[in-house]
């Protein structure tokens, strides 16, 4: 029956007499159009997944080639101009396409209405909007992208964007600000659902704290994206009509573009982070057969996460020209944005302590998300002291620093939330040995392409350059080795979940034993999720309740 | 299965249980709510916090102005008195005619008068289009005096102001190409609120055919309501943008 040897929670029904339901979301309706014009929030997760994934191996064509002209201290595989568009591409496309939407779009649009007891989410119309808002401006970054690309990075600093750069900037601009609205509907939707459409008995503080974490990081897309939106406006119009309001030349402040960027992109890396700790959280408490300890200050201090994430935009311009005094304040906030993170690492590790702990692949994952994630959040408190960032800043370090909390702690926790729900959304399961190897060669090549860059960064290797002295390539080297590794841990699972569509093993309702409302119900879900509206009269993660109910249902079927 | 929830425990909360109360489904009543309640309460969330963004959208160009305004103030100065008060004044109280139309007309929703809802939504339409048709005159203004950001901008009338017959201080030449940023935000801001009119006024046709066609006499009044909120909303941007660009630090021509 249960594969319960030693070390596993797994229990899949019996494989020989084990089917997937016969009516669920998937096989509900047939046909293209079904899929392109559905309401149903779980489709559009389904959607968003797709193409996030597109986008993603696109990101990471980028970064390869990146990695591939680094592999020598000579520029020998492109120019620098070819370069530049290179990084560009790599940010834009990684940033907007793929982190800011990757788990709120994909697992939070899967699960948040299943976690709250709810049939979908508040507007599923305005959901679908999101998803072709950020098809068009995904469709617009390929446009850019083909007629000849843009150079400016990620950041669009001006007056290099406006007044030097002749490539595709109002394209990428226009890019963002649509794929921006797909995330601020996304996040309205979810504030909405999360405040107006909970099932009786789910009270805040019952809610997992997966639904808390894309509370927060919904706050900040609905906060801050339009203030990138007005950015970018802005700068596209200096673009077309020379208006000044950017140009030093004309009494513009270039320095008021940078407050105007990062009030939004220093928040967005919350976006980003946040729903990916509402992954470890579940994960974590999952495989531990524990309540998260410390349940109501995790909950909080994802709040606390998207409010201070609102006050510390200024560490980016430390070395800018801005006020000594208003440095030091910023400085001060953005080691206060530690504290809450602390919170959530520290009470994982007390979730984990005499927890009955096993290894699955999601496991693996956190693991990794909360080792890289501590080393990523601790070079940000370098950065945010005044002194060490005038040395570190614009080097290497930097790009290390945020690879580990992007990737090291954001696509982590992307693929621990993708294997753990896998078996949700497909009803089968992913092969679980392959996975574990595609975790560990992750978590291998990963450190190894970014630890050398700490090191690269701390001797004084500025970022965004194609060439670099001859004494930093044994360093590079590595970082390129370790990239190809990574590549190899990211196609795996690209790969294995596509083969497990058809012949992984047959899930059931509950594989991981887990006490969330989204696992008490069949996978994949029916449309409408449950066949009558659930009442939660338990806390959350109360795997008490769950033996219980196992045994009630063991001795009313036999 | 899903239902186990709901039947193993029998001590489930009876009194929570939602959507037990009678009450005749409408047809706009969609599946996934469980009360028509929540979906009105859900509707007007989702439009309130749309509004959120909104003002962080506009918040951005006021962030500039107020820099931009401290930086440059005898420019601003300049510039603001080149807008016309009386223009200003005569849309303020167009607009608010407008909003006040539009208030009407949700009341007139509420209690179902259906003849009333659509005379009060074409009279919002109608004050809409006059408060862009003065704007328009006025933007056509700053356009024959060069006045418009960019390549063909002139200064000449801030650096020589008694050559126009303005009774004005003149302004240094550096400071006077200042004026140009103040009408970059005068157009930036107040063209962004027009397009945010001319998208309401869109949607008060589809809403006039649809409160004609009776979708919003029955009880059903959401989209008036959520609308009648966007409205407000322009209005009150409105109600900033105005004496921020036309009054602040204004002084009689001497």
């Amino acid at each position: 029956m249960s594969a319960a040897i030693g070390n596993t929670i797994l229990s899949l029904p019996d494989q020989s007499t084990a089917q997937i339901p016969k009516r669920n979301y998937i096989n509900n309706e047939h046909g293209l159009l079904s899929w392109l014009l559905t309401g149903d929030h779980k489709r559009i997760a389904i959607l968003y997944l797709i193409s996030i994934t597109f986008f993603f191996f696109i990101g990471g064509a980028f970064a390869g080639l990146i990695r591939l002209e680094l592999l020598t201290p000579q520029p020998d595989l492109v120019s620098s101009d070819t370069y530049n568009k290179f990084f560009t591409m790599h940010g834009i496309i990684m940033i907007f396409l793929f982190l800011v939407p990757s788990v709120p779009a994909t697992l939070g649009n899967f699960l948040i209405p299943i976690m709250l007891g709810a049939k979908d989410l508040a507007f599923p119309k305005i959901n679908l909007l999101s998803w072709y808002l950020y098809v068009i401006g995904g469709t617009l970054t390929l446009a850019a992208l083909v007629l000849g690309g843009v150079d400016t990075g990620w950041t669009f600093t001006t007056p290099l964007s406006t007044h030097y750069l002749n490539t595709h900037v109002i394209t990428a601009a226009m890019a963002i600000f649509i794929a921006g609205f797909a995330s601020i509907f996304t996040g309205l939707n979810f504030i909405v659902t999360i405040h107006r459409m909970r099932c009786p008995g789910m009270t805040w503080f019952r809610m997992p704290l997966f639904v808390w974490a894309h509370y927060a990081a919904s706050l900040l897309m609905v906060l801050g994206t339009p203030v990138l939106a007005i950015a970018l406006v802005l700068v596209a119009l200096e673009r077309l009509f020379g208006i000044g309001v950017f140009d030093p030349t004309k009494g513009g402040d270039p320095l008021l573009f940078q407050h105007l960027f990062w009030f939004y992109s220093h928040p967005a890396v919350y976006i980003m982070i946040l729903p990916g700790m509402g992954v470890i959280s579940e994960v974590i408490s999952t495989f531990s057969r524990k309540r998260i300890f410390g349940y109501t200050a995790v909950a909080f201090s994802s709040v606390a996460i998207a409010l201070f994430g609102f006050f510390v935009w200024e560490h980016h311009m430390f070395i800018m020209g801005v006020s000594n005094y208003s440095a030091l304040v910023f400085s001060l906030l953005t080691m206060l944005v530690a504290v809450p993170s602390a919170i959530k690492i520290f009470n994982w590790a007390f979730t984990l302590q005499k927890g009955s702990i096993t290894f699955e692949t999601p496991m693996l994952y956190s693991f990794g998300f909360m080792g890289l994630f501590t080393i990523g959040g601790l070079t940000g408190v370098f950065l945010g002291s005044l002194g060490m960032d005038i040395h570190l800043t614009e080097t290497y370090f930097i790009v290390a620093h945020f690879h580990f909390v992007m990737v090291g702690g954001m696509l982590m926790a992307f693929l621990a939330g993708i294997h753990f729900w896998w078996p949700k959304m497909t009803g089968r399961m992913y092969p679980e040995s392959l996975s574990k190897l595609a975790a560990v060669t992750t978590f291998i090549g990963f450190n190894l392409t970014f630890l050398p860059q700490f090191i690269l960064g701390y001797l004084g290797m500025p970022r965004r350059y194609h060439a670099y002295p001859p004494e930093f390539q044994v360093l590079n080297v590595l970082s390129t080795a370790g990239a190809t590794v990574l590549g190899v841990g990211y196609m795996l699972p690209m790969l294995y979940l596509a083969w497990s569509l058809k012949y992984g093993a047959i899930a059931g309702d509950n594989p991981w034993q887990a006490t969330g409302l989204e696992w008490q119900i069949q996978s994949p879900p029916l449309t409408e999720n449950f066949t009558e509206t659930p009442i939660m009269d338990h806390e959350a993660y109360d795997y008490e309740w769950l033996a219980n109910k196992t045994k009630n249902e063991v001795t009313t079927v036999g | 299965m899903d239902s186990a929830l709901a039947t193993t425990d029998p001590n489930m909360p009876e009194t929570e249980v939602y959507g037990e109360h009678e009450h005749v489904a409408l047809p706009q009543h969609r599946h996934h709510f469980e009360t028509e309640e929540q979906q009105r309460e859900a509707g007007s969330f989702g439009m309130w916090l749309f509004l959120l963004t909104e003002i962080m959208f506009f918040g951005g160009m006021f962030f500039a102005y107020l820099l931009y305004r401290n930086w440059y103030y005898p420019a601003f100065v300049a510039a603001s008195n080149q807008l016309s008060v009386p223009i200003g004044t005569a849309n303020t109280a167009i607009l608010i005619t407008s909003g006040f139309c539009m208030a009407v007309g949700v009341w007139a929703a509420e209690v179902r008068k259906r003849t009333l809802l659509v005379v009060m939504l074409i009279l919002t339409t109608v004050f809409g289009v006059a408060f862009l048709g003065f704007k328009y005159d006025e933007y056509h203004e700053k356009y024959e005096l060069h006045h418009i950001p960019g390549n063909n901008f002139n200064v000449s009338m801030f650096t020589n102001p008694a050559a126009y017959g303005l009774k004005e201080d003149p302004l240094p030449p550096d400071m006077a190409q200042k004026t140009q940023i103040f009408f970059f935000l005068y157009f930036a801001m107040t063209g962004m609120h027009a397009l945010h009119m001319i998208i309401g006024i869109a949607l008060l046709f589809w809403l006039t055919w649809r409160a004609h066609r009776g979708d919003f006499s029955s009880g059903y009044v959401a989209p008036i309501e959520n609308f009648g909120l966007y409205w407000h909303f322009v209005d009150i941007v409105w109600i900033f943008l105005f004496p921020l660009l036309y009054l602040i630090n204004r002084h009689p021509m001497h």
